[in-house]
């Protein structure tokens, strides 16, 4: 089964209600020929400013895209490495604290390699990257069975220019979410 | 899911016993600089009204099967003195001679109302001025023209060459599509020449790296269709597959057959560490071959199924070990500068074929099974995945060109390293696995 996770998007919506005044519970009664009514919006629930036609959206810090954009759902690797480095360690402290704040989803932790090996070299090279960010956040007080790890070896490039500055994107572990309430 | 019809039928009926002769008409595969044998093979008689189209396209798969293997140079029609109009009529060997011809195929073939075709050939040595070996009569479907083709140039081939035959076999590949950041792949079988390509899966899940048994009905790949890098077996008459039971929730990809087919040496991730295990089908329990912290992945049988060879990067970098099915350390053979991966066992058991990683360039090599004569057969930026061909002289790989609109195809080399070649396919195209002569 493909962990899929649909990203939504916080959106606000605005109501307007409309009252008329009268007068203390008198109805109104006119003789002047009959005029629609108009109503007027007094009253908007929103936090942004509709008027000025511009709608500027927060991450709600519990939505998965808050996770991959801001968190960060990646980390990266050197040349035949699947050490973590001091930025990964710092990307993941972030994924630790997220996912115990958020503790209806699991992750599935899918590890890639780039496309200078050969096929089966760089599918368990990958499973070693998948797995070395697994053990840092199990350690770092996730529980093991909310982890599941992944390789696709080379098959999944992002980057696909044949230089060091596609293939050092390609080097990675990315941290998928899975389960969760939407 | 794709139906694998099965549409060759041929029977040989030998017309008399037919003998490889050793003689002054003879190629011996060597390391040094070889001249192609000239040969000469006008079009094969149609004896019968409808068998013209076919004699012409009979005559054609002939040639380029033995001008392809680069052993062999075609004289052209245009170049011959002697006009021969009937497959019976005697040989004028000065006419050949003239020139320069060292061989001359001459054959014909009709077609009965069935539709059903048959092929007879001779092969002649010019030089010694007579017949080498025995005529054949080949019998077969209009629509096997092409295999009878490759028996015809099989016979020819193992008769000057004194090397067993290839021509007439398949090969399973990945067939590719998409751009490299999405790419589809799928399952596919064609001739050894990149024709009659059929498919064997969709594209729906990642496959790759399919490996054919010895007797070339099933074969093993890797899919994720499971969401999970699993082993399937697949009967390529049926098409029907299963997935091999392996050890739960971890990876296995990597298989290859046993000689015997009965048992199958992969690889298994489990907790971020890649071992060898080996499989017996029939019990479907899987025993555990290496158990070390380094990666170890690739394994391949010896043709007497007694050892294996297999890649890990346990030294440090990726090199290869051989070892003993039953058990014991695994011994280094790969000592050059660079890293060495993908190693196959020669079906002659003589040469184990690899891929080598030099100062970020690829190449396909050969080294004898203790690790000596380590010879390179290609370089690119990207080869990968040997498969040797059935009788152990040729090598076919994947050649996957760099950038953005980088894609893969199917190439072959001989085992001395000349005649590199593409095989000429429609699309992008991985991972071949050659099977047996048919």
């Amino acid at each position: 089964m493909k962990f899929y996770v649909g990203l939504l998007l916080a959106s606000l919506s605005v109501t307007g209600c409309a009252k008329i005044f009268g007068g203390n519970d008198t109805e109104f009664v006119s003789t002047a020929p009959q005029r629609p009514v108009e109503m007027q919006p007094t009253q908007t629930t929103t936090n942004t400013s509709i008027n000025q036609g511009v709608t500027q959206r927060t991450l709600s810090p519990s939505s998965p895209e808050y996770f991959s954009q801001t968190v960060g759902d990646r980390v990266l690797f050197n040349v035949d490495q699947h050490v973590l480095t001091a930025e990964g360690k710092r990307v993941l402290d972030g994924q630790i604290a997220w996912l115990n704040a958020n503790t209806s989803y699991s992750v599935v932790i899918e590890g890639h390699a780039d496309e200078q090996g050969t096929r089966e070299y760089n599918l368990a090279l990958g499973a070693r990257r998948a797995q070395a960010v697994r053990n840092y956040l199990v350690a770092g007080g996730i529980s093991p069975n909310r982890v599941r790890t992944l390789s696709y070896g080379k098959e999944r490039p992002t980057e696909v220019c044949s230089q060091e500055g596609c293939y050092s994107k390609n080097r990675r572990a990315v941290t998928v979410l899975a389960g969760g309430i939407s | 899911m794709m139906r694998f019809v099965v549409t060759m039928l041929v029977s040989l009926w030998l017309a008399t016993g037919a003998t490889a002769q050793s003689g002054p008409l003879r190629i011996e595969i060597t390391d040094g600089v070889i001249e192609p044998l000239t040969y000469a093979i006008p079009a094969f008689e149609a004896e019968t009204l409808a068998a013209g189209p076919v004699a012409e396209k009979l005559t054609r798969v002939i040639a380029a099967d033995l001008s392809g293997s680069g052993l062999f140079r075609e004289l052209p029609a245009s170049s011959f003195v002697a006009q021969r109009r009937t497959f019976s009529e005697a040989v004028r060997y000065a006419d050949w001679r003239a020139i320069n011809a060292q061989a001359l195929i001459t054959g014909a073939v009709s077609v009965d109302g069935g539709g059903k075709l048959t092929v007879k050939f001779r092969v002649f040595d010019i030089f010694s001025g007579k017949e080498l070996g025995k005529g054949l009569q080949l019998a077969g479907s209009a629509n096997a023209v092409r295999r009878m083709a490759h028996k015809v140039a099989d016979q020819v081939y193992t008769r000057i060459t004194g090397e067993g035959p290839y021509f007439d076999s398949k090969v399973v590949f990945v067939s590719e599509k998409g751009p490299k950041d999405n790419r589809r792949k799928r399952l596919a079988v064609m001739d050894y020449d990149g024709a009659n390509v059929q498919f064997l899966t969709d594209s729906s899940s990642l496959v790759f790296a399919p490996r054919i048994s010895k007797d070339g009905r099933r074969i093993l790949y890797t899919s994720y269709e499971s969401g999970f890098p699993q082993i399937y077996l697949m009967d390529l008459a049926s098409v029907q597959r299963r997935v091999l039971p392996t050890p739960q929730g971890a990876m296995a990809f990597s298989p290859r057959f046993s000689p015997g087919g009965d048992r199958v040496v992969y690889s298994l991730e489990m907790g971020g560490n890649t071992d060898i295990f080996l499989l017996d089908v029939a019990s479907a329990r899987s025993a555990r071959l290496t158990n070390a912290p380094s990666i170890e992945t690739a394994p391949s049988f010896s043709p007497d199924g007694r050892r294996i060879v297999f890649e890990s990067d346990r030294s440090g970098t990726q090199q290869l070990y051989t070892m003993p099915i039953s058990g014991g350390e695994p011994k280094r053979i790969s000592f050059g500068k660079g890293r060495y991966g993908s190693p196959v066992w020669s079906p002659r058991g003589d040469l184990i074929a690899f891929t080598k990683q030099t100062k970020g360039r690829f190449g396909i090599g050969v080294m004898r099974v203790d690790g000596s004569d380590e010879r390179l057969l290609s370089a690119s930026f990207l080869d990968d995945g040997p498969t040797w061909s059935p009788n152990g002289r040729v090598v076919m790989f994947t050649r996957e060109t760099q950038g953005a609109s980088g894609a893969a195809g199917l190439y072959s080399v001989d085992i001395t390293g000349r005649n590199l070649r593409s095989v000429k396919l429609s699309s992008p195209a991985s991972d071949p696995t050659w099977g047996p002569v048919q």
